[in-house]
């Protein structure tokens, strides 16, 4: 459940370049090969930001596909979190292109 | 929050001196205000400096994430009559405690964190502020600076992970009883409850540190960071530090470490490093333990290697026994050569 330690994080960081403001929204991103959970944050959002200026904002979370490169044959691949083979080649050196982000990626503020 | 170090807040976590009997809450006033104020004090590892640990109490950074009316008076209206009585509540917050300690008004980047709700800022219209934030920067940036100290002190510190039960302590007192790193070993136990890991590298004649992680399951750079300020590891010593038996979270959090080693047992499922994919890809040598068991349980080695070298094609194996001795000599020359590795490093 590191998730809960991740929405302090979130929340902390938020606050922080608020400048005292209330934070209305706030957009994350979250690659599905990050090993955290969106549900899990969301399931956190709320209790966490409790008291501070980001309770009450909307939370978005945009979610990122692992997207590769083989630096074999230079195909594009699709990636799940296990293997990273290239269907094409074969070949396991493949470049991580997306989907390990774990961003703050904007908030509006009131 | 700490403003010199932004630690955040460890519920229920310690660290345990068994040299000293010492035990110090790692969690900051945030969840504790108003209890810990006399105890609460800690002390911060200095890159520069890092056999003179400063101290400061909690006091400077108290944070307040809920809002409290201050200075309020309320009745008591009691059974009998005539035994109603006010008295005043002294909310210490920083907005509104002007005889609060000189130190305990944050940075204004900090105020928003931690503000009440009533000390809002009403005179501003909606904005947008694009911060393209990295969430676990402020782990990052405080395993970057473990990373340096150890550096700095030709210390080779290695994160071992596993499941619970894979061995990794076990490992740890025979490699300590044997020798077998060359140097000094201390150790870094991780665990969410007891000190009976540290001790166990105590009997074994080790110096360890116990974290208790509370309700936390994974290790984090400032635990380690306060760890190190209880051991005081040697210069071209090893720091292990045995991560609290996870193979989810453990992979997230970077505490500065040379290089991480998965512990898998062969009691474990031959499929291991596939399910668990993050930590094995971010391991740099995977320890089957428990090989002396093989015979008599259902577990492919030939299969778990191949699995993890589809996740981490680099990735080194070593089978040991920990109990039995099987192996142990491969991983002390690996231990030995990730100590050269640490010195050549650190010298260019």
């Amino acid at each position: 459940m590191h998730e809960l330690g991740i929405t302090r994080n979130i929340v902390s960081i938020c606050g922080e370049r608020a400048g005292g403001r209330r934070v209305s929204r706030v957009q994350l991103e979250i690659g599905r090969l990050s090993a955290v959970m969106p549900d899990a944050i969301r399931f956190c959002f709320d209790v966490v930001s409790q008291g501070s200026v980001v309770e009450g904002a909307r939370l978005e979370i945009i979610e990122v596909a692992g997207l590769g490169r083989c630096r074999g044959c230079g195909a594009s691949i699709a990636l799940a979190s296990s293997s990273r083979r290239c269907p094409v080649c074969q070949s396991l050196d493949v470049e991580l292109l997306a989907g390990d982000e774990l961003t703050i990626k904007e908030m509006e503020t009131v | 929050m700490c403003t010199t170090c932004g630690c955040s807040e460890f519920e229920g976590a310690t660290v345990s001196n068994l040299d000293t009997g010492e035990v110090a809450s790692l969690a900051s006033d945030r969840q504790n205000h108003g209890r810990l104020r006399e105890s609460s004090k800690h002390r911060h590892l200095r890159s520069d400096d890092p056999g003179h640990p400063h101290e400061h109490s909690s006091d400077h950074s108290h944070t307040h994430d809920h809002g409290h009316p201050h200075g309020h008076d309320h009745v008591h209206g009691g059974e009998g009559a005539g035994d109603q009585h006010s008295h005043t509540h002294e909310h210490r917050s920083r907005e509104a405690d002007p005889n609060g300690p000189p130190g305990s008004v944050p940075p204004d980047g900090l105020r928003g964190a931690v503000g009440a709700m009533s000390a809002l800022r009403k005179d501003h219209t909606p904005e947008l502020i694009s911060l393209e934030a990295r969430i676990l920067e402020k782990n990052d940036r405080l395993a970057e600076r473990n990373r340096r100290w150890f550096r700095s002190r030709n210390i080779c510190a290695l994160n071992i992970v596993s499941s619970p039960g894979s061995g990794k302590t076990t490992l740890l007192t025979r490699t300590i009883r044997d020798r077998g790193a060359g140097a000094e070993m201390t150790v870094i136990e991780g665990d969410q409850a007891t000190v009976n890991d540290a001790r166990r590298i105590q009997e074994a004649g080790g110096r360890a540190v116990q974290i208790n992680t509370g309700s936390g399951c994974h290790l984090e750079a400032e635990m380690v960071a306060r760890g190190l300020l209880e051991l005081a590891p040697g210069a071209g010593s090893y720091v292990l530090i045995e991560n609290v038996g996870n193979l989810v979270c453990p992979a997230l959090f970077d505490l500065g470490e040379q290089a991480k080693v998965a512990v898998l047992s062969v009691t474990e499922g031959t499929d291991k490093p596939a399910k668990y994919p993050h930590m094995f890809r971010a391991a740099s040598l995977m320890i089957v333990n428990k090989i002396d068991l093989a015979p008599y349980v259902d577990f492919d080695v030939n299969t778990c290697i191949a699995l993890a070298r589809e996740v981490n094609p680099h990735i080194e194996v070593i089978q040991v026994s920990a109990t039995r001795g099987d192996g142990l000599d491969r991983w002390y020359s690996w231990l030995q050569k990730q100590q050269r590795g640490q010195s050549g490093e650190a010298r260019s």
